[in-house]
């Protein structure tokens, strides 16, 4: 690994460990409050605060993965090289549009996707409870 | 006490095999006494290698009973297994030559890769350097500098087990005692040369080293503040 990989992991683990506390806090906080799915898009929607949080959230995620996972394939298997690293870009470039798209989404841009978005958390819930 | 040792050595290369001899089990007798017996008294053409038989080369360094150690400075009733068990093999993660004794070129290859010598630069200095016994330099240089490249560290280390181009332990630490060197003139060459997939990042921190060092060198640590060093040297714009 590289000192740039190395450095780019290290800064992103810092701002993890807070986001993934603050992350799974609301988790907790928003369930175990009896929240709706309704109720938590109401407060998410339009929330700049919210945003911001987890659109730096994810772009921790899309820096640190890619490069941890690098570092597993490196040292488990003999694929090394511009491939390697090429596909890991791609993958981090996947993680952040996905992670950008969830923030938008919950984030809310329309009523429509709103309502879709809640769906969704609905069925989430009911499976973790199931 | 028992009477009699149960030692089985390695023989041959890596396509080798354990061979047992029986030697007489006498007070403060060490490892390198009963290879010594051996090959003397059993078996003239066992390969082993020492020189100084007091820790002072390094060279004696062998794994006894599954850890590497110096021959010299283990006596034989501190690792024996099963009451008089011995079992010695070559130092892992290097070539074997013959029976006990492996290559160490690559292992002192890395320390060039690491650039683990001193670089006084193109221009003569004015004056004698002056380094202060206390500073925080000098400090960390004395912590790692008594390594006497026996190769205990690098058999132990399990990422070198796993990617031969990893530079290592030992050669990490001296490039750290360099790094912390106030005189020298190569550090930046020094932080490229010890940065990358083979380099002090690649470090797991498993600690083996530290462990077994005979020296009580922490090679762990150097590591450590080598990887410190090149984040700094990122975020500064040197990389």
């Amino acid at each position: 690994m590289n000192a740039r990989f190395f450095a780019a992991q290290r800064i992103t683990a810092f701002v993890l460990a807070l986001a993934v506390v603050v992350h799974l806090t609301t988790i907790i906080y928003a369930v175990r409050g009896g929240l709706t799915a309704a109720d938590i898009l109401a407060r998410t929607h339009g929330n700049v605060g919210f945003a911001l949080f987890y659109g730096v959230f994810v772009v921790a995620v899309a820096i640190h993965a890619p490069i941890g996972l690098r570092n597993v394939v490196r040292e488990w298997s003999t694929w090394h090289g511009r491939t390697l690293d090429t596909t890991l870009a791609f993958f981090a470039l996947l993680l952040l549009i996905l992670g950008l798209r969830a923030v938008l989404a919950v984030f809310g841009s329309s009523c429509a996707h709103r309502k879709d978005s809640a769906d969704l958390l609905r069925r989430y819930f009911i499976a973790c409870r199931g | 006490m028992t009477e009699t040792l149960n030692v089985e050595i390695w023989r041959g290369t890596d396509k080798g095999r354990f061979e047992s001899f029986a030697i007489p089990h006498r007070a403060h007798q060490t490892v390198l006494d009963v290879v010594t017996e051996i090959q003397r008294e059993h078996d003239a053409t066992l390969s082993y290698r020492f020189a100084c038989r007091v820790g002072m080369c390094g060279s004696c360094a062998m794994v006894v009973n599954g850890r590497p150690r110096w021959t010299c400075r283990t006596r034989v009733n501190a690792v024996l297994v099963d009451g008089n068990h011995l079992r010695l093999e070559p130092l892992r993660n290097l070539t074997i030559v013959k029976d006990l004794t492996v290559e160490m070129t690559q292992f002192f290859d890395k320390w060039k890769e690491a650039h683990g010598y001193f670089e006084p630069g193109a221009q003569e200095k004015k004056d004698f350097a002056v380094v202060p016994p206390q500073s925080r330099e000098r400090q960390a240089a004395d912590a790692g500098i008594e390594c006497i490249g026996c190769g205990v560290c690098y058999s132990a280390c399990d990422v070198v087990a796993w990617n031969k181009d990893y530079l290592g332990p030992a050669a990490l630490n001296r490039a750290w005692t360099l790094m912390n060197d106030v005189r020298d003139c190569g550090q930046a060459a020094r932080l490229e040369a010890v940065s990358g997939d083979d380099g002090c990042q690649a470090c797991h921190t498993h600690m083996s080293c530290t462990t077994f060092c005979p020296k009580a060198i922490a090679p762990t640590y150097s590591i450590a503040g080598l990887k410190r060093a090149t984040v700094l040297g990122v975020l500064r714009g040197a990389r």
